[in-house]
Order: structure tokens, then C-alpha cells, then sequence
């Protein structure tokens, strides 16, 4: 066989079926060409630089406004809450009844709550714990729904079967209920929040997961690779986990959205975190008693950082869905 | 008389969010009352958008920008989507290419015929219910008073598609629109849905568009036919004309690509260089220039009219192929003579094969319930033996679910066989466990389909290349390099095309990357599963001419395996047809496509659409009748005898073995066959089947 004695170019004219007219636009160059020479050199390659996956994902992620805007609105929330106290002193932890619920003036931007404290300050110190327990919370329930859904789906069969009734199990207990019995048995501290949290929320993701890698296993290039003569590791480490990572980033952030809801939730209800310490939802259920004596600055801006930033978190998810999905990436 | 649909100079935009797409430049054509209007192109043309404009169907951000369309002298492009909705469905039906989408799913099909008639006919359920029955009748639907209550899951492809065709002629509409409404479907059931389609069209008076990419499909069936291109109408005459005398480059370059109009199957097929200009920025002159072979520096910059010669003949071009003086019907029709006088050409006898197939069996257990229970077998391959001699080709082909890809899936190691022997160069891979088979493996790869599907989207073409040298631990990495630019000259592909991803490719230029990498371990056998049948003609002709180089070159075997028999027969030199897991004949490739033994091989031939009026219509009701049965059952006997004209009791009763037909190794398994045995094998038991080298 005379593989290596090829001249690079060849002269068979069916070269020039390489023409790819649709990105030659990248680079501002006119598509059409002045003669039959420059049609052949110009369709020889894609136009345009050779990019990395990554950066043409990053780019579609730039291009979508609202994912911009999500990231920026976390970045922002992020930098209040753990910066903020830095720059801004309040009084956050002694109960001061003589400032009780004043309303927002100088001294006290956001007014001052029934303890006392300052809103503004308390606002980033709660917002530290609703992020922490936030983030903490849905990267295990990510890294135990990953490991549960990926061993479900990749073996099959009998074991599959069985992993996913305990799933299907687990997910027909009502998470009120749940913890409801937990916070009876037990105190709820960060760590504890962070486990209750976790072990309700792996379940959607290891459904998913097992999904994505039924999927995968059978997917064409997977089968090439065992024509070649490819085994099992291979497939996994080489073709279904670098797919799978995108479809596992994007639940991560709509579960980190869910978690910080989650952990309002609980609060609001008054099994969350113990006072002294306190998040957002802890702040707004005791906003509520004082509804009707019109405190709004109890209510109002912790409403405001948890709504903006699930709302962020959900952009961004959206955001990641198209800059993973490697077809829209063509554009 | 005045004409039924009038489009004259129609313009159509689809804006994109950065760009827009010009899709239809300056289309007009006309359809008469009771005429059918075929138009044909490649993907891209604009076949499509010119249907999708007369309905007012259009995709998101499409809008007709000029032109208009006229329907029986009324203007319908311009009609607000109130008024357009009485147009649709009810003066101008249509049917889509894929019935499974275009119903649903939750409705029974009686309900959905009858909702079409309830909101267009105000008439109640009942009368709706039995037009329903009425029309289901018409399109040749068994037993249409039970049917109504089916579900569209319940159904074949085939006759959903009649459900399809029922529901747009169900208000008795004056054009059907038809958009490739057989391309989902098999040769066999083709047949059946456009003789369907013919026999409406004159027992109802319409007039039907057929739009389609196949040349063949147009040559039986439509009065006139419209070459597009690039959006444009590029030749519109009468279909007789259009194959007899075509006058456009580019129609004359599209019958020259067909694998089935080359009548010396060691010639090469007529190569369209390059690809469709991208109609977000169409190019200046005549959108054919940059591939046409004719092409003069006039063409580059002015854009030829759609002129004619006083003929009835249209065509956009300055420099017309053809004949022009004779262009009349008669004259036409005595320059397509064609004699298929071929004899077969006997193979080597002796050559020790490179690929034998013994007795291969392949049951896919049917399982239910939560513990998979096996509830049943689906007999995928039963007893196939052949074998393919060193450098040649063995074309496999057969209908949707015959076995065909399973055999190949066995070849190459993705299925294991439940009985049979399967030996490549010498040794049996069916015996061999998977680390040992794995190993031994690279002597035969597998060129997929879909080569996009078959490459992982996250590598770039390079790791890709590399990847099954990396397996199979063969050199180090700057070997494995070399090796690599060497594939990819070898298949016309630049050497900077590592540092791409899949997805920038064209879909021809993908099929070329997906030969490089079967290529890239030096197999010697290659099993080809239909790799060219979701190219468009001109690509197909690219790759099929690639593909014969590649075997001159490197001297490769292949296990061609394709639906379409003109393409197999041009590549092969046999050709072993399947049917329901049977290899019901095999023989050289003219032997078998001209003189074939089998009524299923016949049928098969016969269903194929030939681009050429003449001998498309003479195999008019002809084909397969039926349907391909379940293989969880399959008939007993001969699988094929519930869809064979001549079946008889014996058939039923007895399995036909394979039996030699002829000396060059002609077989085939029937009992009451087209033709008898030459007489010096006749004598001959009909022992070990298949082998035909």
C-alpha cells in the first residue's frame, strides 16, 4: 500500500467538494469568488480559526443576554455578601430595642429590624449562609445523583432496575413530611442543612444522569469505538463522561437555584438555621409578622436577593444549555 | 384553458437571527388543471420553500417578500391566515414526508380525516365519520370501517402514509401538494404510494405537485418537471423532454452522477465539484457557475435569464447543452434508446475468499417486564452463508428490517452471532472471545451511515483519526501522524482539516473522514452500511467514485450494504439480496440485476425508480404487493411467499434451499423460479450454498 507517496495536493477534482460556504462569512471574506481556482482554495477548510470547544461554547454563552446578565447578577450578590461586610459596618448580632424598626434613613439604608439590627448588614450576612448552604447543597446532591445515575445506567440491567426503584422510592416520600420528622430529631446547623438538602435533591439528578448515559452507551461513535477494537474504560472515560459533563454543569445550576429555594423555604418555616444566625428566608418569615403594620423594608429586600438571584442561577442554566449543546454552536 | 396554479417571479426570505436566507429568487411556474408538476433538486434548492410559500406554511422568520401565487385565478399570497385556512386542506391538500410526525398520536385516525372534513365541510360526525370511511377506502386501506378506530402507532409506514393522502384528499382538493412523500419509506412501499397517488390524481381530476429529490420518482410520474437550484427554477419543460434533450448544465451533470444511467459500471461517475452556494449570500451571475463545467467568465457576472427556444422549453443558461434543433417530443423519444445488453462477466473461480459467512444465525431475544423476561425472538439473520473474494465487492441489499446491517454488525464485532462461522483471512471471529476479537478485530472496520453520528462531537478530527491506532497501540505518535495526513490525502481532504471539529464538515466531507478512519488501521475488509444514502446525488457520486479508487488503491474488500440496488450493482460485483433474514439470491451483480432469478429480486428491481420516462412507466404495476412481515413470526416455508405472485402450497410447506441458477455461481432460493437452471448445473444437489467466487 502507498499510503505515505501521496502528494498533499491532490489532484482528483473532487477536492473541491470541500467548499464549506457557510462559515466563510467568519471572516468577512465575500463568498463569492472570481474564479474557479479561488473557489477550490477558499473551500478547502472551514473558514475561520480553528476554535477549542470551550471557547466557541463561551462564546455562545456571551451571545445570550440573559445568561450575561445572570452571571454578572451572581457575581454581584456574591461580592455584597461576602465583600460587602468589609466596606459596610452594621449592627448584625446585639439585640438594640431602642433602634427597633426604623424605617430606612441615614445611619440605616435599609432600616433596621425588630432586634434592632441593621437590614442592609444582616441582608449580607444571611445571604452568606442561603449561598453557602446553596452551592454546598447542590454540588453533593450533583456529585451523589452523578455516581448513583452514571453506575445505574452505564451497567443495566438487573442492578438498574433495582437502583432506580430505591429512586422512585425516595422520590414518592413526601419532602415536607420528611423534614419535618428531621428537624423534630434533630438541631438543624449549616452542615446538617446542607445534608437534608442534598439527600432530597440527588434524585432528579441521578434520573437524569442515568438517562444521559442510556443514551450515550448507545450512541454511534461509541459503537465505533468498539469496532476499532475499544473497550469499556475507554468508552466511559473518553466519550461518555466529556458528553455527559455539559447536561451535569447545567443541573448543577438549576439545582443550586433550587437549593437556595429550598433553604428559604425551610427557614420561612422555622427549621432552618437557629438564631442568631439566619438567612434570607429566616429574615423574611420574621418580616411577615409586621406585615400589617406596613414594615416593608423587613420584607422587601430579602424577597428581592432571593428572587433575583434564582432567577440569575436559572439565566445562567439556560445560558450553559446552549453553549454545551455542540450543534448550536455551528451559528 | 387557464392554468390551475399560477407562481410568477415569487421571492421568499427566511430571516435567521444574524443572517437572512434567501430561499426562493424569482420562482414562477404554472400547473394545469389535472396535471402533475414535478420538482426536483437537491437539499438546499428550494423545492421545499416553493411548496411551504403556496400554503403559507413557512418556517419561522420566512416571509414571501414579491411574486405572487394565484389558485384558479385568485390571488392566495396575499390572504390574511383566516382566509389562507380555508385554502389549506380544503382547496389545496398536502401531504409531508415522514406520516408518524404529521399525525397524532392520540387521536384515532378516523377522528383526524374527519376533523379535516368537519371544519372545512361544517358537516356533522357522523357524515364526517363516514367521508372518513369513504376516503380511507379510496386510498386502498383494508378494511376502512374498522380502521377509523386505529391509533396511527397501529399502522405501517406505508399506510400512514395512505391515512396522510386520505386526510388531504378528504375535502376533494383541486392541487395536492406532495413533499417527498416516499422518502421515508422502502422501494417496495414507494411503489405502492406513488401508483396510489397516480391513480387518485386521474380518477379525481386533481393536480398534484410532486416535489422530490429522485430523478427516478419524477420520470414515472409527472407530466412536467422543474429542475431548482440555489432557489431558482433552473429548467422546467416537459418531463419527456427534460430526459430525453436536458439543456441546463446542471440537470445534464445530475443524470450524468446517477449510478443507475451508467451503463458500463467500470466507468466513473460524473463528478459535481464543490457544493450549493450558501443563500445567505447568494453570489453575483449564474448560481451554477461555480460547478459547472461549461462556465464562462459571462457566467461569473451576469445571472442568464429563465429563456427558452419557443418549445415549451425553459431553461436558465447562456451556453444551453443539448440539442436545440430537434427538440421536439418525437425526437426525443428516439434518442433514449438504451440497450441493457450486457452478459455477466464470470468472477474468478478459485480465488480463496477473504471473507466467508457460514451458516450465520442471529436471534434478538423479545423481553417484557420489570425483570425482562423473554417473551419471544426476533430472527434478524437465519441461516445466511456467502463469501466475498479478495478485492471485490459484495453488494448486500434489502428492504428496512431484512438483516442486512445485522450481518454487517456481526462482521465487525458489534453483535455476536448464535450460531455459524464467520472467517476473515483464514481465522473465525464468530468463535473468538471479545479481548481476543477485539485484537484480531482491525482487519475489518465499519463505515457507518451517518458518519456525523458515528464521531464524537467534543474531539477534533485529529484525536478522532488517532483514536483507533491508539487503541490498538500501533506506532508512536509522530507514526500515528504520518499516518494519519496520509488518510486524509488519500480521501481528498487537507492535512489542517486535525485541528476542525465534525461539525464544520459538509455531510460528503464527513462521509470522506469517516473512510479515513476506517482506513486508518489498514483493514482488509470494509463493511459499508448504506454510506451514501443520506447524500444528495451529486455528493454520492463523489463518494462512490472515492470509495472505487480506495479499492484500486489499497486493494480493499467490501461488504457493500445498501436499500438501493442501482447503487449496489454499480459498486459490486455480486450481489446478495436479503429478505426477512434470508439470503434469498446471490449471483454476479448484471447477472442478478438484469436477469434476476427470484420474484423478490424482481419486484426489487421493478420498484426501483429508474430516471428515465420510458422504462419507468413500463414497469408500472409491477413491484412488491404487501408488506414486510413481523420476523418475530415469520411465515413458514418460503419467508416470502405471503407477497410473492406465484406461491403455491409447497412454498408454505417447504423451506427452498439455495440452488446454483447458472456457472458463474447465479443462486437463489425458490421453488418456482423466473428462470430455469442452465442445464449443465441443473444436475447439480443443491449442497453448500453460497459460494459464488
Amino acid at each position: 500500500m502507498s499510503l505515505m507517496g501521496i502528494p498533499p495536493e491532490s489532484p482528483d477534482p473532487s477536492i473541491s467538494d470541500t467548499a464549506f460556504v457557510t462559515e466563510i462569512s467568519d471572516v468577512g471574506t465575500v463568498a463569492t469568488t472570481s474564479s474557479a481556482e479561488d473557489a477550490v482554495a477558499a473551500g478547502l477548510l472551514p473558514a475561520g480559526k480553528p476554535r477549542g470547544s470551550f471557547r466557541r461554547g463561551l462564546e455562545v454563552f456571551l451571545e445570550n443576554k440573559l445568561a450575561v446578565s445572570g452571571a454578572a447578577i451572581v457575581v454581584v450578590m456574591l461580592l455584597f455578601c461576602f465583600l460587602g461586610p468589609q466596606f459596610y459596618h452594621g449592627n448584625t448580632t446585639v439585640v438594640n430595642f431602642g433602634n427597633e424598626t426604623l424605617s430606612p434613613g441615614a445611619g440605616h439604608p435599609l432600616g433596621t429590624d425588630s432586634n434592632g439590627n441593621d437590614v442592609l448588614a444582616r441582608l449580607m450576612t444571611s445571604g452568606q449562609i442561603s449561598l453557602e448552604v446553596g452551592f454546598a447543597a447542590a454540588v453533593l446532591a450533583t456529585v451523589i445523583g452523578v455516581l448513583w445515575g452514571s453506575v445505574a445506567g452505564y451497567v443495566g440491567g438487573v442492578i438498574d432496575a433495582f437502583m432506580m426503584r430505591i429512586v422512585d422510592a425516595a422520590l414518592s416520600i413526601p419532602v415536607l413530611f420528611l423534614l419535618l420528622v428531621l428537624a423534630a430529631l434533630i438541631t438543624p446547623t449549616e452542615p446538617i442543612l446542607i445534608a437534608v438538602i442534598a439527600l432530597v435533591s440527588w434524585l432528579t439528578t441521578a434520573r437524569l444522569v442515568r438517562g444521559e448515559a442510556l443514551s450515550l452507551r448507545t450512541r454511534e461513535y461509541v459503537q465505533a469505538m468498539k469496532v476499532m477494537g475499544g473497550g469499556g474504560t475507554r468508552a466511559v472515560l473518553r466519550h461518555i463522561a466529556p458528553n455527559a459533563i455539559g447536561t451535569i454543569m447545567v443541573n448543577l445550576t438549576f439545582q443550586v437555584a433550587d437549593a437556595i429555594g429550598f433553604i428559604v423555604a425551610l427557614s420561612y418555616l422555622g427549621l432552618g438555621i437557629r438564631p442568631p444566625e439566619e438567612d434570607w428566608g429566616a429574615m423574611l418569615s420574621n418580616g411577615v409578622t409586621y406585615v400589617a403594620d406596613g414594615y416593608w423594608w423587613l420584607i422587601v429586600p430579602a424577597g428581592f436577593c432571593i428572587v433575583i438571584v434564582i432567577t440569575a442561577f436559572i439565566w445562567i442554566g439556560e445560558g450553559l444549555r446552549d453553549a454545551v449543546e455542540v450543534r448550536l454552536q455551528r451559528r | 384553458m387557464a392554468p390551475l396554479l399560477q407562481i410568477e417571479d415569487l421571492h421568499t426570505e427566511i430571516r435567521l437571527r444574524s443572517a437572512t436566507v434567501y430561499a426562493l429568487d424569482g420562482v414562477s411556474l404554472t400547473v394545469e388543471p389535472g396535471e402533475c408538476l414535478g420538482i426536483v433538486g437537491e437539499s438546499g434548492s428550494g423545492k421545499t420553500m416553493t411548496a411551504l410559500s403556496i400554503m403559507q406554511l413557512l418556517p419561522p422568520g420566512g416571509h414571501i417578500t414579491g411574486g405572487q401565487i394565484q389558485l384558479d385565478g385568485k390571488v392566495i399570497s396575499t390572504l390574511d391566515d383566516e382566509a389562507m385556512r380555508h385554502v389549506r386542506g380544503n382547496e389545496i391538500g398536502m401531504i409531508f414526508q415522514d406520516p408518524m410526525t404529521s399525525l397524532n398520536p392520540t387521536m384515532t385516525i378516523g377522528d383526524q380525516i374527519a376533523e379535516t372534513v368537519r371544519l372545512h365541510r361544517g358537516a356533522d360526525k357522523q357524515t364526517a365519520l363516514a367521508r372518513a370511511v369513504e376516503v380511507l377506502g379510496l386510498v386502498g386501506m383494508p378494511r376502512p370501517a374498522e380502521r377509523i378506530k386505529s391509533y396511527p402507532h397501529e399502522l405501517s409506514g406505508g399506510m400512514r402514509q395512505r391515512v396522510m393522502i386520505a386526510i388531504a384528499l378528504a375535502c376533494e382538493p383541486k392541487l395536492l401538494i406532495a413533499d417527498e412523500p416516499t422518502t421515508a419509506l422502502d422501494v417496495t412501499i414507494q411503489k405502492q404510494i406513488l401508483e396510489l397517488i397516480d391513480d387518485l390524481r386521474r380518477r379525481l381530476g386533481m393536480a398534484v405537485i410532486l416535489v422530490t429529490h429522485d430523478l427516478g420518482v419524477i420520470a414515472g410520474r409527472a407530466d412536467r418537471a422543474v429542475v431548482m437550484y440555489a432557489g431558482r427554477v433552473m429548467e422546467d419543460t416537459s418531463t419527456l423532454r427534460l430526459f430525453g434533450n436536458p439543456r441546463h448544465p446542471y440537470t445534464e451533470a445530475l443524470f450524468e452522477a446517477l449510478p443507475e444511467k451508467i451503463a458500463d459500471v467500470s466507468g466513473r461517475l460524473y463528478n459535481i465539484p464543490g457544493q450549493p452556494p450558501d443563500l445567505t449570500r447568494p453570489p453575483a451571475g449564474c448560481k451554477f457557475a461555480a460547478r459547472c463545467r461549461y462556465a464562462q467568465d459571462r457566467c461569473r457576472e451576469d445571472e442568464p435569464a429563465l429563456g427558452g427556444n419557443g418549445l415549451d422549453h425553459r431553461y436558465r443558461c447562456f451556453f444551453p447543452v443539448g440539442r436545440a434543433s430537434d427538440d421536439t417530443e418525437a425526437a426525443v423519444l428516439a434518442a433514449v434508446e438504451r440497450a441493457p445488453d450486457r452478459t455477466a462477466k464470470p468472477l474468478a473461480a478459485d480465488a480463496k475468499p477473504l471473507l466467508a459467512i457460514e451458516h450465520l444465525v442471529k436471534d434478538f431475544p423479545v423481553t417484557s417486564g420489570l425483570v425482562q423476561r423473554k417473551v419471544g425472538t426476533v430472527s434478524a439473520v437465519a441461516d445466511v452463508s456467502f463469501s466475498i473474494p479478495p478485492g471485490q465487492t459484495f453488494g448486500m441489499v434489502g428492504e428496512s428490517g431484512c438483516g442486512k446491517t445485522t450481518v454487517g454488525r456481526l462482521i465487525v464485532g458489534l453483535e455476536r452471532a448464535n450460531s455459524g462461522a464467520i472467517v476473515l483471512d483464514g481465522q473465525d471471529l464468530a468463535g473468538l472471545g471479545t479481548r481476543e476479537r477485539r485484537r484480531r478485530g482491525s482487519k475489518a472496520q465499519l463505515m457507518f451511515q451517518d458518519s456525523y453520528a458515528s464521531m464524537d462531537p467534543r474531539m477534533r478530527v485529529g484525536p478522532i483519526l488517532r483514536e483507533p491506532l491508539a487503541i490498538q497501540n500501533i506506532g508512536t505518535r509522530r507514526e500515528q501522524q504520518v499516518k494519519i495526513d496520509a488518510m486524509l490525502d488519500e480521501v481528498g481532504l487537507p492535512r489542517a482539516s486535525v485541528e476542525r471539529y465534525p461539525h464544520e464538515f459538509s455531510g460528503g466531507q464527513r462521509q470522506r473522514l469517516g473512510l479515513a478512519r476506517a482506513l486508518v488501521l489498514s483493514p482488509k475488509l470494509l463493511v459499508a452500511d448504506e454510506p451514501v444514502s443520506a447524500l444528495d446525488v451529486s455528493i454520492q457520486a463523489q463518494i462512490l467514485n472515492l470509495m472505487q479508487d480506495l479499492q484500486r488503491d489499497l486493494g480493499l474488500t467490501y461488504l457493500f450494504i445498501s436499500h438501493d440496488l442501482s447503487v449496489v450493482r454499480y459498486m459490486s460485483d455480486t450481489i446478495g439480496v436479503m429478505y426477512l433474514g434470508k439470503l434469498v439470491e446471490v449471483g454476479p451483480a448484471d447477472d442478478v440485476y438484469y436477469q434476476p432469478v427470484h420474484p423478490y429480486t424482481k419486484g426489487l428491481i421493478d420498484a426501483i425508480p429508474i430516471a428515465d420516462p420510458r422504462e419507468e412507466r413500463a414497469t408500472r404495476q409491477k413491484g412488491v404487493a404487501g408488506e414486510l412481515p413481523s420476523n418475530i413470526h415469520p411465515p413458514s416455508g418460503c419467508r416470502f411467499r405471503t407477497r410473492c405472485p406465484l406461491a403455491e402450497d409447497l412454498c408454505a410447506e417447504q423451506e427452498p434451499p439455495l440452488r446454483p441458477f447458472t456457472a458463474s455461481g447465479h443462486l437463489a432460493a425458490c421453488h418456482f423460479p423466473l428462470r430455469q437452471p442452465e442445464p449443465a448445473v441443473a444436475s447439480e444437489p443443491a449442497v453448500k450454498p453460497a459460494q459464488p467466487a
